[in-house]
This record gives structure tokens, sequence and C-alpha cells, in this order.
């Protein structure tokens, strides 16, 4: 039961992840109509908002110690942060807290990279076939994986979350089971909490307020919303940089739990469009639903017990492949995904 | 579109004649020699096949790679367990592309426009797993698969040579380096090899092409919901053509095995797939010679692009003050050597954007233009 439980736990963190990514991208299907084979780049994009943000914050004023030598003999360099030197506590509490903070940094500077990508590219691409939307933002993806690997190289960079959130928590001793027999780290836990409070807020943006309720129509319908005299695609645009930025605040809070590359947005856009599949193109709620299901299925098939069983039946390392398995199964037992409608980009 | 028989012809023997006298038109690029030349006809063959499957019918997959690597995968299994010699290889290497393109195509094909583009897209990433990880004693993982010499090769002959070969014509073997104006061609066995099956990869495409079954596909793309209507089920067509794809795929895979006795996972990156895309487009899709100007001229590019460094790009400038010189250099560096990726990203948008009817639909509007039939053909 335990093990159930934590494998549960460990799918979540994951799972918010593609839940997040999903939930963009099918924000941008179902008002603009257009597959953005860029999304996966917006949320790298995030996660570097992260790293430059601790990079810059690490910038150091560099002292001798005449009193002390390094290893090589030489007087020993001090570095000290222009942050530490000019506030003190204050500074260092700012540094520990970077990841959090580039959050702030990280919204307005997606929203106009969203704004601008669909102003200058996607809008141009509306009345093009699928094929060419998909062709362009495929390019524009790996131009931006490009200019990312050139500026800030090939490997990871690692960016530690604020010290505050370093450790695990027991959870299973809150729950009755025994001491270390589930425990989870503080930051996932976060993680997880950050993503359900994004997506709430992103329903109950759409659900409670009266522009959510015109781009809700527009998904609807969009000419007769036209015909009423509403500017639906100045409310599509803005859309469309709110669903840029939840993809860049998902990048940035999970830098923490993996190191940014250049090509993470790659990795997790395939998945993300599996997800959506599974979730049903069109449908926000399912996009979520199906993000956290396959997140937890993942970590449920990296189970020993599990792959051991699948090995007996000779499928050896099924937690690789799991996801796509069950993507097609649902395909081939529900066409149009879990919580998929009629119609949704089927022309 | 002009469908006399003529100009099929003259088309075909155009094409010969380019084909066979590749290594010469190359020679004053500096792009002849055999791994280029190879590679050449490897991704023409590949993308007149992807070009069969989206310059048809308008599906466009994303996974198309799927079929090259286990054409490979196919094809060096056949050397470790008979021979060198490159036939059961190459059938095999169709076979085995065609067994999965029928699989994959019959599940992807159940949806259509986006979502078939995702799920084959999902396979590709599935298959590159596979490959990597899932299935290591067949595809032996992340080293890829060689040949060593404790395989059984039950058909070896004694005196047979060491490397592939076609009844003991060495693939690897340059059979003439001419010399003419002070530029080198290398003649090569494995070019003309692939050259042979390019001249029937592209005779066959443009007999599919024109014939009753080319025109259901091109009815496909234009309103499959019309030809429902009509009575007519579109599933056998799209599957045939998919699976003719697929084992065009297979059989660039084989060749290109063929003349490097590898496997790789790498070569079924979804990435992979993405660039036999850019071949098509670059090349005008849906056209007959456009692949395989589009192959050629992305593998060429590549080739050249990836060999500039610092070096070669300060002896192009150095004709400028030192200043722009070094600001010249500075400003090319990131598109050349390793950044020749960032060169073909923005190539991919550029040809998206600004020519969706490739580089042949744009020499026919430039055509057009400058002959002045535009307007009649319009009105």
């Amino acid at each position: 039961m335990d093990a159930v439980l934590l494998q549960v736990l460990n799918g979540l963190d994951k799972g918010s992840a593609y839940a997040l990514i999903a939930l963009g991208l099918t924000l941008i299907f179902g008002t603009l109509g257009v597959v953005n084979f860029a999304h996966g780049a917006l949320f790298m994009i995030g996660a570097f908002c992260a790293v430059t943000l601790n990079k810059i914050f690490e910038i150091s004023a560099i002292t001798i110690d005449p009193t002390k030598t390094d290893f090589l003999g030489k007087p020993l360099q001090v570095k000290t942060p222009y942050l530490e030197k000019w506030f003190g506590d204050f500074g260092l509490a700012v540094m520990d807290w970077s990841v959090p903070l580039a959050i702030i940094i990280s919204i307005p500077i997606m929203m106009l990279f969203g704004y601008i990508m669909e102003r200058g590219l996607i809008r141009h691409f509306y009345k093009r076939p699928h094929a060419d939307q998909i062709l362009v933002t495929f390019g524009l993806a790996i131009v931006l994986q490009e200019i990312i690997k050139a500026f800030y190289g090939a490997n990871p960079i690692q960016t530690p979350a604020p010290s505050a959130f370093v450790g695990t928590l027991d959870i299973g001793v809150y729950l009755g089971f025994a001491q270390n027999a589930i425990t989870y780290p503080y930051w996932r836990l976060v993680y997880f909490a950050f993503a359900c409070l994004v997506i709430f807020a992103v329903f109950a943006f759409l659900r409670f307020t009266t522009f959510g309720m015109v781009v809700r129509a527009g998904m609807a319908d969009r000419e007769t919303v036209g015909l009423l005299g509403i500017n639906i695609n100045k409310k599509f645009t803005i859309m469309f940089a709110l669903a840029a930025c939840v993809a860049g605040v998902a990048g940035v809070m999970y830098t923490p739990i993996n190191s940014p590359n250049y090509h993470m947005g790659m990795d997790f856009l395939v998945l993300s469009f599996v997800v959506v599949v599974v979730g049903g193109m069109g449908s926000l709620p399912g996009a979520v639903l199906a993000g956290f299901l396959l997140g937890i299925l993942e970590s449920f098939a990296s189970m020993n017990v599990v792959k051991q069983f699948f090995e007996t039946i000779f499928i050896p390392s099924i937690d690789q492949i799991v996801i796509y398995l069950v993507a097609v199964i649902v395909l081939l037992v529900r066409p149009r995904g879990l919580l998929g409608h009629k119609g949704v980009m089927e022309d | 579109m002009n469908n006399s028989k003529y100009s099929d012809a003259a088309l075909l023997l155009f094409f010969i004649i380019m084909v066979v006298a590749g290594p010469f038109i190359l020679a004053p690029f500096g792009g002849s020699y055999p791994d280029l030349l190879q590679k050449f006809a490897i991704f023409g063959i590949f993308a007149i096949g992807f070009n069969i499957l989206f310059g048809l019918t308008g599906y466009l997959s994303f996974g198309h790679a799927v079929f090259l690597g286990v054409g490979s995968y196919g094809a060096v299994w056949m050397f470790k367990l008979l021979s060198y010699n490159v036939l059961p290889a190459l059938v095999m290497a169709v076979v085995v592309a065609g067994f999965f393109s029928v699989v994959i195509g019959y599940i992807s094909l159940r949806r259509s426009g986006i979502y078939f583009s995702i799920l084959t897209l999902a396979f590709a990433q599935m298959m590159f797993n596979v490959a990597y990880s899932v299935a290591t004693p067949i595809t032996n993982g992340e080293t890829g698969l060689q040949i060593y010499n404790d395989d059984p090769q039950w058909l070896q002959g004694a005196d047979s040579p060491l490397t592939t070969n076609l009844f003991g014509l060495k693939m690897n073997e340059v059979f003439w380096r001419p010399e003419f104006f002070g530029f080198e061609a290398q003649f090569n066995v494995g070019y003309y090899f692939c050259a042979f099956f390019l001249v029937i990869a592209f005779y066959l495409a443009l007999r599919i092409t024109r014939s009753p079954f080319g025109m259901m596909l091109r009815a496909i793309k234009t309103n499959q919901n019309r030809l429902s209507f009509t009575g007519v089920s579109t599933r056998p067509y799209m599957l045939a053509a998919f699976v003719i794809s697929g084992m065009y795929a297979g059989l660039a895979g084989g060749l290109w095995a063929c003349m490097d006795p590898l496997a790789g996972a790498e070569r079924m990156q979804w990435t992979a797939s993405g660039e036999v895309v850019l071949m098509t487009i670059l090349g005008g899709a849906g056209t007959m010679l456009g692949p395989v100007l589009g192959a050629g001229f992305i593998k060429y590019f590549e080739a050249i692009f990836s060999k500039i460094n610092d070096q070669v790009l300060h002896s192009w400038f150095a004709f400028m003050p030192d200043g722009m010189e070094n600001f010249m250099v500075a400003i090319v560096h990131p598109f050349v050597g390793k950044g020749w990726h960032l060169t073909l990203g923005l190539l991919f948008m550029m040809i998206v954007i600004f020519l969706p009817g490739g580089l042949i639909g744009g020499l026919t509007s430039l055509g057009r233009v400058l002959t002045g039939r535009g307007r009649k053909s319009k009105g």
C-alpha cells in the first residue's frame, strides 16, 4: 500500500508538468486552431528565465584575501556576490529564492514572447493548411532551441531550490505508516501545489470573467462571436500569451527538479502531445486529467515489481514506452480521447 | 500539369542523366566524394517516398525516420547472419519496413489531420525508445548495431570480401578518379548502386503519381469528405500510400546500411523525421523532382556548413578592415559549424513562410513571370 502511494506521489510532479504544458497546448488549439510545436520551447525558455536570473544574482565582486592561499599557492580569491555586498542577509535570501522570484520576471517575458510570436508569426498561418502550421512552429522550436544552446551550452545547468525546501517530508507518518516509508521532496510538493494553483486560476479565469466567457464562446463558435461585434482575434492573442505564460512558469518551477538543458522542451513536447491526444483534443479538463494520469502511470511502470512482471512476458523496460502504448490503446478504443468532443480539429 | 507521355519520358531521361553524371556535376562544388554522393541518393529515395505520402495525400507524417531506422537494423542483421552481400540485406530492409509501416499506418490512419501527425510522432518517439533501450538484444541499444568477428555469417564464402559487396563488387571501391579543370571527381561503386535504386524509385513514383491510384491520393488531399460521400473508402488507399512510402524509407535505410554497415537508434529520432519533411517541402512537396532536389540541397549544405570554422570565416572576410572582419565573423559564426541546425531551422521557417511551393514551386512561378504566361493560365 505504501509503495503504491509513493508511486502516486512520484507521478504527481511529472504529471503536473505534463498537465500544465498540455493545458497551454489545448488553449491554443481551442482558441486559435493552431498546433503549436514550439510549445515545448516555451517551457524551456521559462526554465532558462530562472537560470538567467540565478546567474545574474550570482554576479560577484572578486576580492583577494592575502592571508589565505589556494591549492596552487596563490592568494585566495574570494567571490562575494554584489547582492550580498550591498544588501547583506537580505541579498542572500534573495539569491536563495531565485527560482520563485524568477516567476515574477518570467511572466512579463513570456507574455511578451507569446504576444510577439502570435502577432509576428502564427497569425499569418490561420488560413494556411495545418501541415504548414505544424512545420513553421517546428522550425521555430528548432531555432529557439539552438539559440539557447548557443548561449548556455549543451550541458544541463543546476539551479537549486530555496534552502527552505531542500530535503524531504515524511508524509507516511501523517497517514499512519511507518517512519521513512513514504518520503517526498518538499520542492515536488511545492511544484504540485503550484501546478494546481495555476490550473485552478486558468479555469477560474475562463469561467468567472467576462473575458473568459467571450473566449469560451469564441472557442465554440468563432464566427458568431465575430458577428456580434467582438474583436475575437485580440482576445485570442491574449489567450496565446497566457498559454505561453503557463508553459513558462511551469518551466521556471521545474528547474530545481530537473536541471534545464536545451532539449528539455522537445522531450516534454512529444509527451505533452500524447497527453493532449489521450485527454481529448480541445478539452481543457481532459488535458489536465490525462496529464496527471499519465504522469502517475509512468512512475508506476518504473516500479521494480511492475518492471519484473513485464519482463516475464518479454517486455523489458516498460517504463520507457508505457505512455505511448497507453496512448495507442486509448486511441483505438476511444478515438476522441478520454474527454474529447466530436468535431474538434477533425477537418 | 502536363501529363503527356513524352514529357514524362523526357523528365525521366533528364533525371537519369543528372544522376549518372552526378560525380562530374558536383566536382566543381567540392561535393564529389563517395560519402556525400551516397547520401544524396539515399536521402533522395527517402524524400521521394515521403513525397508519395505527404505530397500526394497531404498527410504529414512525423515519424518516417522509424522506417529508415528499422530498414537499417534489418539490413545489418542480414549482414550479421548471412553474408556481406547487399541483396538479402536490401530485401530484408524493405520487408521489415513494410511490416512496421502496415502496423503503424493501420493505427495512425484511424485519425486524420493533426491527430495523424501527433500519432506518428508518438510512434516515432516510442520506436526510438524501443531501439535505444527496450529492445537492446536486437538493436544493441546505445552503441548501435555493428558487425563483429564472431557473428555467424552462414553464407559468407572464404574468399568473398570483408566489406559490403554485390557478388564481390565492393561498395566502397572508387573505380575512377578523373581530374578535370583541377577538380577531382570520384566514381564510386556504392554511389552507382544507390543511384540505380534512386532511378527505379523515381520511375515508380512517377508511375504511381500518374496512375489512377495516384489520382485517388490527390483526391484525398483535395477533399476527403467528398470522396467519402461518393462512396469511396479512403483508408485502403491511404494505407497503401503509407506502406509504399514506408518501404521507400526502408530501402533508403537498407542502402545506408549497405554503404556503411552500422545502424543506430539516432536514425529514428523524430528530428530525423523532421529533416525529411524539410527536404520535401524545401524542394517542393507534390512535385516529382522537388524532394530529390531538397534532399541534395540539405545534405550538401550540411556537409559544407559543418566544415566551416572560424579560420575559414576569417579567410572569407580577409579583404575587409580588421574591425569589420571580426564583426562579420562574429555575426556568421553562430550559423556555421556546430550551429548548422540553427541555419536549418531558420531555412525551414523561411521556406514555409515565403515559399510554400518549395524550390520547384518558386522556379515555376519565376518562369511564369519571365515568360508572361502566368496571367493566361490563371484566367
